[in-house]
């Protein structure tokens, strides 16, 4: 049985499924942070004391990764754009980009745990750290997740362009709303745990 | 108007996109460049914050709108998001409730 509305849009909503599917899902997904980031202002605002982010946290790095994931934002937007000019080799570089650009996020923010592991510094340490812990650890599966979703469409699920183009550029659409959120969320997290 | 006069106009419009896309990623560099560098001024934390959030609003804005292409969607996403807002800024106000009961206890 054929899926509707795949590539055509509905009549009622004027968007093709798959597109007001992700909203929907992007709009819990504001919700799911927007509780963390509401219980981080509690714990902060109701503690006696509460470190700055830039006592405790590492800077530099944690701008090189803010720096690498806008970057791969671009590469994403980039390789929907490269599809619908038709060039699928374009494609291929930008969504592979982006992909190493994510396993460069985790790699950085690996070295970031790794150091704070050896300090003894671990979620059960303070509020601090488990807010950190627990903001940034939410957010780097949400990176793996995109890994997953944007291997899949570099590789086995990049047959599609061959039978159904339309479908696949919408598929790629999708996957970069995503990828675009999680960008999103790390734009607020950076000056929240480690600047302010 | 023929396929090949539409197919071309089509990838001028995907260029005109492109070229958006990069104004606005060296903007989002340039504006974290200038939330770092306004963290070293180490602020008290109200300026702080303000300058922070203020930055980082602009920053995600830019993302929704273009690369996420909020500024030219259909009605009903923003019907849904116009929802998700208003719970969103509900939950942000969740902590003020509660000081401001401690205030008053």
């Amino acid at each position: 049985m054929q899926i509707p509305y795949t590539v055509t849009p509905r009549s009622d909503t004027g968007l093709f499924n798959g597109k007001l599917g992700i909203w929907l899902f992007l709009a819990s997904e504001v919700m799911l942070f927007g509780a963390l980031f509401s219980s981080y202002v509690l714990l902060r605002t109701g503690a006696p004391t509460w470190p700055r982010g830039w006592e405790e946290l590492n800077i530099p790095l944690a701008t090189l990764n803010t720096a690498i994931l806008i970057t791969s934002s671009v590469t994403m937007v980039m390789s929907w754009a490269s599809l619908m000019m038709k060039d699928f080799n374009k494609f291929r570089r930008y969504m592979g980009s982006t992909i190493l650009l994510a396993f460069g996020f985790l790699v950085v923010k690996a070295f970031e745990y790794g150091h704070k592991f050896e300090l003894g510094h671990f979620p059960s340490t303070s509020n601090f750290f488990a807010v950190y812990f627990t903001m940034t650890g939410l957010h780097g599966l949400h990176v793996i997740g995109g890994i997953v979703v944007n291997s899949y469409l570099l590789g086995p699920g990049s047959k599609m362009w061959n039978t159904e183009p339309e479908r696949f550029t919408n598929r790629v659409e999708i996957a970069g709303l995503y990828w675009h959120f999680v960008d999103l969320v790390w734009i607020f997290l950076f000056p929240s745990l480690y600047l302010l | 108007m023929s396929d090949s006069s539409q197919s071309a106009e089509h990838d001028i419009d995907i260029k005109k996109h492109v070229r958006i896309y990069i104004i606005v990623f060296v903007t989002l560099l340039a504006l974290t460049l200038i939330t770092v560098a306004v963290s070293y001024l180490h602020l008290s934390i109200v300026p702080a914050v303000t300058v922070a959030l203020v930055i980082a609003t602009v920053k995600a804005s830019l993302v929704a709108c273009y690369f996420m292409h909020l500024i030219s969607e259909k009605k009903l996403i923003y019907i849904s998001l116009s929802f998700t807002a208003v719970f969103f800024i509900a939950l942000m106000f969740l902590p003020l409730w509660h000081m401001s009961d401690n205030l008053t206890h």
